[in-house]
């Protein structure tokens, strides 16, 4: 069963996509909580 | 057929998620946080936690993206060197233009949180950072002068300044001790490296001191830095921002590390420079560390007077 690279290429690309998705959920939490934070007072 | 137009293919990237981490040079990043937290700790005043973690997280993104740049600039040079040639963009994973494009979006990104989160100085300082490893260190200093580790250093110096602007939103003289610290630590740990790797350096072209001047005059000025290093480490004691128990600690350090200099110097062979180099490492770590242990000691009693 040898690796097909446009599979081994997917993977990475679908890999990298949710990476980045993980990011901008992150940013947004980020930026959700420094709203707070500042609001709060701070 | 060959009666096919050919059409130009635009280059494909493999990177993986891994690169993507591997040119933020985790390990120099993980070395930047430590010094910029304890600037953080150390510096006098109040932030809120979860500002202080934003602005550690901004440091951190801050440093990978130079180091993105960096080896974006130095892919050729890198190809050539052992050392550096399994780097993703040198390995043909990754396409320079992604590297550029990742490293310029994390830099503006990084100073932009930093000042919106926390505050213009700490994003301005931030900005200078990176300005100065890419363009002063990496594209000016890098390949012309084996002063390049010596000036360039300053970039890596500048974290513990961060996180006390962080704080306090200024520059005070305990930052630029800490500051001093790593400057002047500096050229003896990266020319305890380049006495080992000066085939590499002298391959790639990159003029380390021990390429330019040799290995004789290379220990004889790592020892003096060592030297230097006894009143710099001793400056954060002197300013009254550590005790008792920082300054016994950071002078056993400097002693020990002065006897790997003189080791060095007496050493024909690589086995004492990879010792030093090592232990350079754990000597900036050992003398951050007992800067965090002697604060928390001190707090108690002190109420974070300076």
């Amino acid at each position: 069963m040898a690796d097909d690279p446009r599979d081994a290429r997917l993977r990475t690309v679908r890999a990298r996509n949710r990476a980045l998705l993980l990011v901008l959920i992150g940013l947004v939490a980020l930026f959700y909580a420094l709203t707070f934070v500042r609001m709060g007072g701070h | 057929m060959s009666d096919l137009p050919t059409t130009a293919v635009a280059p494909v990237s493999s990177a993986a998620v891994g690169d993507y981490v591997q040119i933020l040079k985790p390990r120099v990043m993980s070395l930047v946080v430590f010094t910029g937290v304890v600037g953080l700790v150390m510096a006098p005043g109040h932030i809120h936690p979860f500002i202080a973690a934003v602005a550690i997280l901004c440091i951190a993104v801050g440093a990978g993206a130079s180091g993105a740049i960096n080896m974006w600039y130095d892919r050729d040079i890198d190809r050539v060197m052992r050392r550096t040639a399994s780097r993703p963009l040198p390995a043909g994973r990754m396409l320079p233009g992604e590297a550029l494009g990742f490293g310029c979006v994390l830099a503006v990104g990084s100073v932009a949180v930093m000042g919106i989160a926390v505050n213009w100085v700490a994003a301005e300082l931030l900005a200078l950072t990176i300005a100065f490893y890419v363009f002063v260190y990496t594209m000016w200093l890098k390949r012309r002068t084996p002063q390049n580790i010596v000036i360039g250093g300053a970039a890596g110096a500048l974290p513990p300044l961060i996180g006390w602007a962080a704080v306090t939103g200024d520059i005070a003289w305990g930052a630029i001790a800490l500051f001093a610290i790593i400057f002047f630590w500096t050229p003896p740990h990266f020319w305890a490296l380049s006495l080992y790797k000066a085939d590499e350096y002298a391959a790639a072209g990159i003029p380390m001191l021990p390429v330019v001047a040799g290995k004789r005059e290379t220990k004889r000025q790592m020892l003096l830095y060592t030297l230097v290093l006894w009143p710099v480490t001793a400056a954060p004691w002197l300013l009254g921002i550590a005790g008792m128990l920082y300054a016994v600690g950071a002078g056993a350090l400097s002693l020990m590390f002065t006897v790997a200099s003189v080791r060095v110097c007496r050493d024909e062979g690589e086995r004492s420079a990879r010792q030093m180099f090592a232990f350079s490492l754990a000597y900036l770590a050992l003398i951050f560390m007992l800067l965090l242990v002697d604060h928390a000691a001190m707090a108690p009693i002190g109420g974070g007077a300076r």
